[in-house]
């Protein structure tokens, strides 16, 4: 009987599952990313440095021309393989506002590495001034923000998939696949894997944009995938030391479970078959 | 209780304190071994004890990461960010608790459904049942403020959704008037909502404790039942807590605590959505408002109502009619397990609370099947939930056929043993 209702409970919360998944995929009209491998996915998860360090050229010699990252403090770039000398140096390319001077001047200064990476525009309000009115978003948890349920959501990298599709997914023209009586607006971008399918962004990346420091071939491609490392470090920069933690969590616990459980059956051994009863006494 | 063991001090020190302050009796008559339960209690008598630890764990993970977090509209996001950024193991307690709410929350449906199919609610058990619905209750309060703190995209248009509901009680004379900004303190959600929500999110988990206390209190009355739904009055009905239900709840906390870390280390985000990693912004709506999956169930009942008055009564009721179960139920028999048709109705109700809950998540105009949108079927759901209520339980319960029912647990214990 009590097997009974475990199994039923079981069948019940899965084909909930099931039905939420399934409902999932099917929301909205942009066309799903295609999905490509990241070291980062799956519950042994380790970040790729490499990419993540061609990324992050990519982010300050393209992207960050509009896209802000608040978040993300200079500091945190020793995670990624880069020494204290040289996230002194990076942070050195950057001026900051600093104290008033004596005569209440605002002063100047330098970046260290407690600063966090400025911002390409003042204020909101000049950013969409920039942009044709649309506001580049920030990219310091944007990754999880696109987020998505999937089948095995602790290997999911939809994030990551989605900016790659995004950067490599524009179309010079407006394709016989577009929403029947779709019209392009002016100043805007036909792209498949934006909700809506007309973007503000123009197409950000094209082949040989930037020189790899390690060499690699920097195809629009592979600076998308690049990027979509970076941000996915970006938005989440304790995924590796997450996963590694849960791995001896689960360890740990699964060996005391055990224990647990044969301890808890030795204490039952005798009550389970009624030898404590005494019969005549019912 | 009488024949129950009574704590004896083990030492002149111990017994110096006993008799000043008898907290060790306290403990032992009340987890101890001083304490007797039915010996045929099944694993569904695990959730009570999960759910009190998931409590305690909320407080604890809640009172560090109170120690980081800034209450204020232009601050909020930015500090849980700080958090699971660079605050020691910010990132580990931030996990534990925001996952730490939906496992309180499956914990809980779990004991309600084990109270359900058990006949747990019926005499002498009511008023424990009553406090059981009042915790559910202050929870889904203290849920709904915990969920607007990080100040993201949906805290932000949850608490404005959610908020909202109170306006449809606007024609009641001097409290109806304005109740909403009365709630925001202004006239939108902004920063004194924030502040207020925080305030009541760190006040509420300690009305619970005491709620708790008293839940426990009156279980200790007449004791658990079992899944028999016989009273343990037997000669050898009952055995001590300790030992035995000690190791039971330890091993089954273990299995517990994975399947929590699960979540905390391998999806810390599955539970939550997407655009909560948005900051707020009162000028962009999200394109879907849902609430956490542990009230879309009452989600679906409200939107399926197209008058929003009644709408919020079906809601607020859908929860408040269990008050009313003791009552609404005839049988003479507890369990289910001797109420074969109870039982089909009983899943019937579970299935169709979790398709609820599916159908809350989704646009009302999403077309399901047959052309049928999600509202529909939100309808004849809502129909099927009250219906099992007022309907189907007070005419079966009174009605079927039950099976035949066993003399004493112990009896039960040494037929099943017999079979084997």
């Amino acid at each position: 009987m009590n097997k009974n209702i475990a199994i039923k409970g079981l069948l019940a919360s899965m084909i909930t599952l099931l039905l939420f998944i399934n409902n999932a995929n099917a929301a909205g009209d942009a066309k799903h990313p295609e999905r490509n491998n990241y070291s980062s996915a799956g519950v042994f998860g380790k970040f790729d440095i490499p990419s993540i360090q061609r990324g992050f050229q990519v982010y300050v010699e393209v992207c960050a021309a509009c896209h802000s990252m608040d978040l993300v403090a200079f500091r945190a770039l020793g995670d990624i393989g880069y020494n204290e000398d040289e996230v002194k140096a990076i942070a050195a390319e950057y001026e900051y506002e600093d104290l008033l001077d004596e005569d209440g001047e605002l002063m100047f200064r330098t970046g260290i590495p407690a600063d966090y990476f400025p911002s390409p525009f003042i204020n909101d309000k000049q950013a969409r001034s920039a942009n044709g009115g649309a506001l580049p978003p920030d990219f310091s948890t944007l990754v999880k923000a696109r987020e998505h349920l999937s089948f095995f959501p602790w290997a999911s990298t939809y994030g990551e998939d989605y900016i790659v599709a995004l950067m490599t997914g524009y179309q010079e023209e407006v394709p016989s696949t577009a929403p029947e009586g779709f019209e392009l607006a002016s100043g805007l971008y036909y792209n498949d894997y934006y909700e809506g399918n007309a973007i503000a962004m123009a197409p950000p990346l094209f082949d040989d944009m930037v020189e790899y420091a390690d060499g690699t071939p920097a195809t629009m491609h592979q600076m998308g995938y690049d990027v979509a490392n970076f941000m996915s470090w970006a938005s989440d920069p304790t995924m590796q030391e997450r996963k590694e933690m849960g791995l001896v969590v689960m360890l740990y616990m699964i060996v005391f479970v055990t224990l647990l459980y044969f301890t808890n059956k030795r204490i039952w051994r005798k009550v389970k078959k009624g030898e404590d009863i005494d019969p005549t006494k019912l | 209780m009488s024949s129950d063991k009574k704590y004896v001090p083990s030492s002149p020190t111990a017994k110096w304190v006993e008799d000043r302050l008898p907290l060790m009796g306290l403990i032992y008559s009340s987890l101890g071994s001083g304490f007797s339960a039915p010996r045929n209690l099944n694993y569904m008598w695990n959730f009570g004890v999960l759910a009190g630890f998931m409590l305690v764990v909320q407080i604890v993970t809640g009172i560090v990461l109170a120690m980081h977090y800034v209450p204020h509209i232009d601050f909020a996001f930015d500090s849980v960010q700080h958090i699971r950024r660079d605050v020691n193991y910010g990132w580990l307690l931030q996990a534990i608790h925001a996952n730490g709410a939906s496992m309180f929350f499956m914990v809980v449906y779990v004991h309600i459904l084990r109270g359900f199919y058990f006949g747990s609610y019926k005499s002498p058990r009511e008023i424990l049942w009553f406090l059981g619905i009042i915790i559910y209750l202050i929870m889904m309060a203290t849920g709904f403020m915990g969920y607007v703190l990080p100040w993201g995209q949906m805290s932000f248009w949850g608490a404005k959704v959610i908020t909202n509901l109170f306006s449809a009680f606007d024609f009641i004379p001097f409290i109806g008037d304005g109740i909403v900004e009365w709630l925001w303190g202004g006239f939108a959600v902004g920063q004194p909502t924030l502040n207020r929500f925080y305030s009541l999110h760190y006040l509420l988990p300690f009305v619970l404790v005491g709620v708790v206390i008293l839940h426990i209190w009156a279980l200790h009355i007449p004791g658990s039942t079992n899944p028999l739904g016989i009273d343990a009055d037997g000669p050898y009905d009952k055995i001590p807590f300790h030992p035995y239900y000690t190791a039971k709840d330890a091993f089954g906390l273990g299995v517990f605590v994975i399947f929590y870390s699960i979540f905390v280390f391998y999806m810390p985000d599955f539970l939550g959505h997407p655009d909560n990693y948005i900051k707020a912004d009162p000028l962009i709506t999200p394109a879907h408002i849902v609430p956490e999956w542990y009230y879309l169930p009452f989600y679906a009942i409200l939107r399926a109502i197209p008058d929003k008055l009644l709408g919020v009564i079906a809601m607020f009721s859908s929860i408040l009619i269990l008050f009313a179960l003791p009552w609404l139920d005839g049988a003479r028999i507890r369990s289910m397990r001797f109420r074969p048709l109870s039982q089909f109705f009983f899943w019937i109700f579970v299935v169709n609370t979790l398709f609820l809950g599916y159908l809350g998540q989704l646009s009302p105009d999403d077309i399901l099947v047959f052309g049928w949108t999600a509202l529909t079927f939100a309808q004849i759901s809502t129909f099927i939930y009250f219906a099992h209520f007022l309907l189907i339980i007070p005419l079966v319960s009174r009605m079927e056929t039950t099976k035949s029912v066993p003399i004493s647990i112990a009896a039960a214990v040494l037929d099943a043993n017999k079979k084997v």
